[in-house]
């Protein structure tokens, strides 16, 4: 039986998906985004240890208030690290009726084996990815995040190939993520794709900076401002196509 | 008149009319509105698309209420106090909003001459009457107290005639609190209702049958006590006809239509807050009644929707002014100026039909036309069966005015049928044929001190409880203070049982409920509340002591009073069963005490967990308790888990909640919550799905009763510091138990809730 590691869980979840939704946050990521507000989650090697089933049983602990539209999204750290433990414990959720979800950035993406085969048992017991697209432009991607973004929209487009929804999720940083040129180019690579869902804007915020500091690590947004209403507006427009 | 060939009530060609379109037989030869109801009632399963705003008269009379609220606010809280005139319920002549707009009001009657001007009660106790004056600077006339101190005993000399100075002294450590010995007991709901079905005429008709047929063949001191009381009954329904003619209603026979139900209603609880100042002061069950006589009004072309919206803006109106003369003291216990006119919609009925109606859409509309506001306590009776539109609605509302409570119809509906009213903030009563004997709490985080210190308070040195031996190892050990808590428990419930017994009593004998009393069947059942104040602290503590290591830290005089706690432990409130089930041991230990005891008058025990604000009173009056609560810290309130207790988000302490069963706690389990719009979803679409999921998911595992509030803590600190703006005056939270204006708590009240809401995991 394969063990996940897993940073910690929140029963009730209503942003991260359809409906209530119980949140695992797998431990791990290899991206180093400038915003992340989860830094702790960033280490491979922290986190606790648990099985699909103890993880599963917690997570139907909460399934009186998920009702035809809710149910588990798999967060982060970065769930596709750990594929093969996932696929597990969404085989198991499938068998119980229970809605499946994974927010990821897709970085660990990639047509080689043998990730590429564990991905594909994983999308056929997954309903839903969260897919954020950091930045459009590889390089501007490669400077927030520290990787380009070649894979990750490589995700998207397999996702595309298969037909399997997507929620596209685009964090909105003034001066960085927040600009018409980029948004408008996010727009027309949504565009190639024919499986994506809905679009969700999410404002920047430095909520999680605190993390960076208990982890002796440099938080270098802290004079970002959350974006205003109008950008936000303005954003969700643009990428849906309505302006 | 003679009763003994089986006398019925002659149904006159008046009733005949005003019963017209009524189906249902049996409800017409006895008294029995549940029956009339189940007859008669339209089930709504659409929108709200059909409700329309407020009229110009609406506007205008709410705005001048504002005013005097403004005013009342800017006076220290009181408007006017009553000096001269000793409360009944023909004492005053007919009083207005406005005098000048009095053509406006669809619904009239005020408690007094002049809206929000307090009464003159002074049968719950003189010298809290006197005192309730003074502190807003009005002086009783000496005349009024000497009669009522020389020539007249009233509630609360009689209880400490009687008290022991073992109970004396339980109460000024308040180790057992917040008892109903200096103000009424509340929590009878009259089934005001009758007033407009049957008029009258026939409900003392039928009171005079009761009266004769009660004691001829066996005059024990029940059947002379009961006489006595149906006579006072009697006397308190002729009293509501005379109250009803100075505003020129004959409410001899039943109501004719709509406008007249809703009057005639009205005048049965205006008769209630006339006589009675009870803590609480619930309305009931009234809103599907209403409706029957909304719905035939509407099909015979007599009303149209705005006009019946109008009739209930302007019945709610009335709720909103319902006040009465408070004592210091009594405001640090219930802070705001509650009054608890609980009103109740949906539910099930026992037929399996939802009970809602668009008469419920209308009153929680009340709180768009008229905007949020603490009462009236409107409380929605919820199953995961009542129709999608309307939980829609009602999450609606809640999401934008925090100003209402739900509480489980499933768990109620198999104890107490399917017309219980809500009589304080969360305990049910069957309609009418039932009443409860309030009895405050017992402080058990206070308990669990005195076990540790061998019945001694760390506050006053003094030994309050039986001297049991003191525990004076290094560490607590689990099994010896489970012993000591447990014998200092039963110590406390026997005394506490008593001392309620007592308070009762006398509270039947000199401050009798006879206008409530007389819309309740003369043979009623009679349940007996306890209550547990505490609770969290309690669980913690001995998860503290089982799971972690708790080294006890003594003053000079050897007695514990703050503690090192080395290790974590489980709390309760995130859905760990070690935590949860001391929890579930706690509640189960205390009622099975509670039942050991003689209670008055035949009545059957219940308890609760609920403390409504007292608990940050409660909190201040006791010492640490070894779940690292610092000493004088407020309490959690009700059922909830304790400050920064809860590590995995909102449903898993929901789940530790919904864990405690109901039938051990029949006067209700209390949990607040308070969620941010930012973490309820993105949209008011998906904030209100997600609410009603919540809600869905609570309930069906069997949870009693949740206050929803949706703000974020920024709101509330702005609110602390400006509240004078505009925006604030009407702003509503739900507080355990009821509902408030926040700008009314104490600034300490205030802090104890942005501490709470601060709490929450982003």
């Amino acid at each position: 039986m394969a063990y996940g590691r897993v940073h910690s869980t929140e029963s009730f979840g209503s942003v991260d998906g359809p409906g209530v939704r119980f949140l695992i946050f797998m431990q791990g990521c290899r991206l180093r985004c400038r915003y992340c507000h989860n830094a702790d989650t960033w280490r491979t090697d922290g986190g606790i240890e648990m099985t699909a089933d103890a993880l599963l049983k917690k997570a139907l602990r909460y399934r009186s208030y998920w009702g035809d539209t809710g149910g588990i999204t798999v967060s982060g750290g970065e769930p596709l690290l750990q594929t093969a433990f996932l696929t597990e414990l969404f085989t198991k959720a499938k068998a119980q009726g229970v809605h499946t979800c994974i927010d990821t950035a897709g970085q660990p993406f990639s047509r080689q084996e043998p990730f590429f085969s564990q991905f594909q048992q994983l999308c056929a017991v997954t309903d839903l990815f969260l897919a954020d697209i950091k930045h459009i432009d590889s390089a501007a991607h490669k400077a927030l995040t520290g990787a380009d973004n070649s894979n990750i929209l490589d995700m998207l487009r397999f996702l595309s190939e298969i037909h399997q929804p997507v929620w596209i999720r685009h964090v909105l940083v003034p001066d960085i993520t927040d600009d018409d040129e980029v948004l408008r180019r996010t727009r027309a690579f949504i565009e190639t794709l024919d499986n994506v869902e809905k679009i969700e804007v999410l404002p920047y915020h430095s909520m999680g900076a605190y993390k960076w500091q208990a982890l002796g690590l440099r938080y270098t947004l802290q004079d970002t401002p959350p974006p205003t209403a109008q950008r936000i507006q303005n954003a969700y427009e643009i990428l849906n196509g309505l302006r | 008149m003679t009763f003994e060939t089986g006398v019925t009530f002659p149904v006159t060609e008046q009733m005949k009319h005003a019963w017209r379109g009524f189906e249902g037989r049996k409800w017409r030869e006895d008294v029995n509105v549940r029956e009339f109801i189940q007859n008669n009632y339209t089930m709504y399963d659409g929108d709200e698309s059909f409700l329309e705003g407020p009229t110009e008269a609406t506007d205008k009379l709410w705005g001048r209420l504002q005013e005097l609220q403004k005013e009342e606010r800017a006076k220290g809280g009181v408007l006017e106090c009553e000096t001269e005139v000793v409360s009944s319920l023909t004492a005053y002549g007919p009083g207005y909003i406005d005098e000048s707009m009095k053509e406006l009001e669809k619904i009239v009657g005020l408690q007094t001459d002049k809206p929000l001007k307090r009464a003159f009660m002074p049968y719950g106790g003189i010298k809290m009457a006197v005192q309730a004056a003074s502190t807003y600077g009005y002086e009783v006339n000496p005349q009024l107290v000497k009669i009522f101190s020389d020539y007249h005993k009233t509630h609360n000399q009689a209880v400490f005639d009687a008290y022991t100075p073992e109970m004396k002294r339980a109460r000024h450590s308040h180790i057992i609190t917040g008892l109903p010995d200096t103000y009424g007991r509340g929590r009878i709901v009259g089934d005001y209702r009758r007033v407009a079905l049957y008029g009258l005429d026939y409900l003392i008709f039928t009171k005079e049958k009761d009266l004769f047929y009660c004691g001829g063949r066996n005059m024990s001191e029940e059947h002379v006590r009961l006489r006595e009381e149906i006579a006072e009954q009697i006397r308190a329904l002729n009293g509501m006809k005379k109250m009803a003619e100075i505003y020129g209603f004959d409410i001899s026979a039943p109501a004719q239509n709509a406008r007249e139900a809703v009057q005639w209603l009205y005048f049965g609880y205006l008769a209630a807050i006339k006589t009675q100042n009870g803590a609480a002061m619930s309305v009931g069950r009234i809103s599907t009644f209403l409706d029957i006589y909304i719905q035939r009004d509407l099909e015979e072309g007599t009303l149209t929707e705005q006009e019946a919206q109008e009739l209930i803006d302007h019945l709610v109106l009335k709720f909103r002014m319902v006040k009465f003369a408070r004592i210091p003291s009594y405001n640090e216990l219930f802070s705001g100026d509650p009054v608890w006119v609980t009103l109740e919609m949906a539910g099930i009925g026992m037929d399996g039909r939802h009970m809602v109606t668009k008469n419920d859409f209308r009153f929680l509309h009340t709180l768009e036309n008229m905007g949020p506001a603490p009462e009236p306590n409107l409380t929605v009776l919820w199953s995961s069966r009542l129709p999608e539109a309307f939980k829609k609605y009602a999450t609606k509302i809640s999401i934008n005015t925090s100003s209402i409570q739900y509480e489980n119809d499933c768990v109620m509906r198999p104890v107490w049928g399917d017309d219980y009213s809500i009589c304080c903030c969360v305990s049910a009563t069957q309609t009418g044929k039932e009443i409860q004997f309030f009895g405050a709490r017992a402080n058990l985080a206070k308990c669990l001190i005195y076990a540790l210190n061998g019945g001694v308070d760390v506050a006053s040195g003094e030994q309050v409880g039986p001297e049991i031996s003191p525990i004076t190892s290094e560490y607590l050990d689990y099994n010896e203070v489970m012993h000591k808590f447990n014998a200092m428990m039963s110590w406390l419930v026997e005394l506490y049982v008593n001392t309620l017994n007592l308070i009762h009593y006398m509270h039947d004998k000199y401050y009798y409920e006879a206008a409530e009393m007389a819309l309740i069947d003369t043979y009623t059942r009679r349940t007996f509340a306890t209550g547990i104040a505490g609770f969290s602290h309690v669980v913690d503590s001995l998860s503290a002591i089982k799971y972690a290591k708790v080294k006890p830290i003594r003053n000079e005089r050897g007695l514990i009073v703050d503690y090192d706690i080395e290790g974590d432990f489980p709390r309760y409130g995130n859905d760990d069963e070690r935590a949860d089930s001391i929890a579930i041991w706690l509640l189960k230990a205390f009622m099975k005490k509670v039942r050991e005891h003689h209670t008055y008058r035949h009545s059957e025990p219940t308890t609760s967990i609920l403390t409504i604000t007292s608990n940050v009173v409660y909190g201040k009056a006791t010492g640490a308790t070894p779940d690292g609560r610092k000493a004088h810290a407020p309490f959690a309130p009700g059922a909830n888990p304790s400050y920064g207790a809860e590590k995995n988000g909102l449903l898993a302490s929901l789940n530790s909640v919904a864990k405690l069963p109901y039938e051990y706690a029949l006067d209700g389990i209390s949990n607040t919550q308070t969620i941010s719009p930012d973490a309820l979803g993105h949209s008011l679409e998906e904030r209100q799905d997600n609410l009603w999921h919540i809600l869905d998911g609570y309930f069906d595992q069997g949870a009693h009763h949740l206050n929803v509030n949706v703000f974020g803590v920024e709101k509330l600190r702005d609110c602390m510091e400006h509240p004078e703006k505009p925006e604030y005056a009407n702003f509503t939270i739900r507080v355990s138990g009821y509902a408030v204006k926040f700008i009314d708590l104490t600034r300490e009240q205030q802090l104890d809730v942005i501490m709470r809401t601060e709490h929450k995991k982003l």
